[in-house]
């Protein structure tokens, strides 16, 4: 086969003049993907690497220290009152799992629509997802005031002779956050195995080989392995798919089930997926915009990919829109007079600028996404998803504070503003997102080495195989 | 210590080609060989003769057992070991048992699949007989790579090499490894 230089390894060949955009750039053989993520790995800690975990490592540490305050302390510390009894950190833990859901989807249900594109990305999505989830589960820990006391969330005997109320939607959203964590972990690993087998037998140290060793555990690409994996990777993203949108549907039954006006709608599950999926995705765009910037990874992470996710963040971003519109819509329409009030009081009342803020940043903002040269303007699009990161936190901040703390009884009505402590926190889980995630750039593949590879044009035999028999490409990869 | 075959390799680079060896060796009889890729290549199990893999089945399983025990745990707490009356809710209705029935079930699926794979292909194995070679390494890189143990009934030093070259391998040759 013509296709074939033996010293070289499978070459990939553009044959034809591409019909698509190529995913993959300058048209790199096996070879140099393997060797281009794995030199992120190999290549010497730099001083600004350092700097940069230093950095957002002592945003960790200063958001720790501010939990550790509030735990001595308890939650006291916060600005939470008589009337507003969720504050920052469920606002927080809402923001965090939303952002990880993005990363599921990248992962899961672009895999179940064979969209290629994912490939570039799904990796460090993933990674996302899971270093979120954390930030969530931290926030929603603190939150019940006695962490130390966590397990008592879970059905286990006790001296108290008493179960978990599984009534509750509190007692769901447990089994829901968790189950998300342990799945997107598992997902996550069981998509590494062949790429660290792949940095096992490239990195040249002998302790970085240990560690990719140990960690591929044993992983030898055997198609009798390949086999079993494939199936098992696409149950798993077959079972990620509505789990991702049961999360999230849980996380808002903690609103719904309540009869809190502006909370107790049946819109909340899927305009929280919605939301979700929208931030989720602004996040991903501003980590890679600087992944591939600071890696140099333009060669995979293209123009294409950016159009594709804007594309995304447009059409989620409209779907919230909606959810918004047609939220005051029902509060007119149900002719239920708290449920009125409280939108009004929503757009004119005491957060007024919380939500005009969210309106900007969620709806007009990704706006500028219905043209082609501005989903594929770099700075634009970097400004656009810290916006749109922006208006989603002050969405949940919007539904938490307007409704609490206008309730139905007008003498208990407050206003609510957070302490330094939840500022703290909330840069905190900041430090710890960002410090794992530059960990993760670091040392883990940044890109699915073994998916780009199989996307490859020339990587999967031809339809109608059988090499021997089939019009070979000439030397050049010209059509014979 | 000395040094006994363990098998022989041959390297590919072309998939049309790999997936026409498979089915070669295929129906030569070789039962125990195996072909290392560095991603899934399209077919290449089919072409290889693998069965169908079981994993679907224990994913199955998985379901059903979170399912049960989410079934059971809520039902056993709230209906049967403690009845508590809140907010005049039933003890055990589905209705309000889905959430957890869906997510236990989720995690049921998820923990066996992940354990079904590494049992069905025997992960973790930190040691492999070919793991020394230098075109086996190739494997996670660029190469396809054949590998026909020397336990299999049709081996032979000589004859599985030429057939390894005849169906256009490169770099064909005998792995040792030291016995201990």
């Amino acid at each position: 086969m013509s296709v074939v230089n033996e010293n070289q390894g499978i070459r990939s060949v553009a044959a034809y003049e591409p019909i698509r955009e190529p995913l993959v750039l300058g048209n790199p053989t096996m070879r140099d993907i393997t060797a281009r993520i794995g030199s992120i790995v190999e290549s010497k800690i730099t001083a600004k690497y350092l700097l940069t975990l230093a950095f957002t490592a002592s945003m960790a540490a200063w958001g720790l220290f501010a939990l550790y305050y509030t735990v001595v302390t308890g939650i006291g510390v916060w600005g939470l009152n008589n009337p507003v009894g969720w504050g920052w950190d469920i606002t927080n833990f809402v923001f965090w799992i939303g952002i990880g859901h993005a990363g599921t989807l990248i992962s899961a249900i672009l895999f179940l629509f064979r969209q290629k594109w994912r490939t570039a990305i799904n990796r460090s999505a993933e990674a996302m997802t899971i270093f979120a989830v954390i930030c969530a589960l931290m926030m929603v820990l603190t939150h019940t005031g006695r962490p130390w006391l966590f397990y008592w969330l879970m059905p286990f005997p006790n001296q108290m002779q008493m179960w978990v109320n599984f009534r509750s939607p509190l007692a769901w959203d447990v089994f829901a956050v968790n189950t998300y964590f342990a799945v997107s972990a598992l997902f996550w690993f069981v998509g590494l195995i062949p790429d660290l087998a792949t940095l096992r037998n490239y990195v040249r140290s002998e302790i970085a080989k240990k560690i990719y060793g140990v960690l591929s555990l044993g992983w030898t690409g055997s198609t009798r392995h390949w086999h079993h994996y494939e199936i098992a990777y696409l149950i798993l993203a077959g079972i990620s798919t509505p789990l991702v949108l049961s999360v999230h549907s849980v996380v808002s039954f903690d609103f719904t089930v309540g009869i809190m006006p502006g909370w107790h709608t049946t819109i909340f599950p899927p305009y929280f997926v919605a939301g979700a999926i929208f931030s989720g995705f602004a996040m991903v765009m501003t980590l890679m915009l600087i992944a591939r910037e600071v890696l140099d990874l333009k060669q995979f992470i293209t123009l294409k990919h950016l159009d594709n996710m804007n594309k995304i963040i447009l059409a989620t971003g409209m779907m919230v829109g909606y959810a918004y519109a047609m939220e005051f819509f029902i509060a007119w329409y149900s002719g239920n007079p708290w449920e009125s009030w409280i939108f009004v009081n929503r757009a004119f009342g005491d957060y007024a600028w919380a939500y005009w803020t969210m309106v900007t940043c969620n709806v007009v903002s990704p706006q500028v996404y219905w043209f082609k040269k501005l989903r594929r303007h770099i700075p634009l699009m970097f400004v656009i998803s810290i916006f749109v990161n922006i208006g989603m936190w002050f969405e949940r901040f919007t539904i938490i504070a307007t409704t609490l703390h206008h309730d139905f009884l007008p003498a208990s009505w407050g206003y609510y503003s957070p302490t330094w402590v939840e500022i703290s926190i909330f840069i905190g889980t900041f430090g710890i997102f960002l410090t794992l995630f530059l960990l993760f750039a670091k040392f883990v593949p940044v890109i699915a080495i073994a998916e780009v590879k199989a996307i490859m044009p020339g990587a999967q035999p031809s339809h109608h195989a059988h090499a021997h028999t089939t019009p070979t490409l000439s030397e050049k990869g010209q059509p014979a | 210590m000395s040094a006994a075959p363990v098998g022989v390799v041959g390297e590919f680079t072309d998939p049309n080609a790999i997936t026409t060896a498979a089915e070669q060796i295929r129906d030569a009889g070789y039962r125990k060989w195996d072909i290392h890729t560095p991603y899934p290549v399209h077919g290449l199990d089919k072409a290889m003769g693998v069965k169908r893999s079981l994993i679907t089945y224990i994913s199955f399983a998985g379901m059903l057992f979170g399912l049960t025990n989410a079934l059971a745990i809520q039902w056993w707490t709230g209906a049967f070991d403690y009845k508590l009356n809140i907010g005049g809710k039933g003890f055990f209705n589905w209705e309000w048992s889905m959430p957890v029935d869906f997510e236990l079930s989720i995690l049921g699926t998820a923990i066996f699949t992940v354990v079904g794979l590494f049992g069905l292909c025997k992960l973790p194995t930190w040691y492999n007989r070919y793991q020394d070679d230098l075109s086996f390494k190739k494997a996670t890189d660029d190469t396809f790579v054949v590998t026909i143990d020397v336990d299999d009934d049709r081996f032979s030093l000589e004859g599985t090499q030429d057939l390894l070259r005849r169906l256009g391998a490169a770099n064909v040759h005998v792995v040792t490894a030291a016995t201990h």
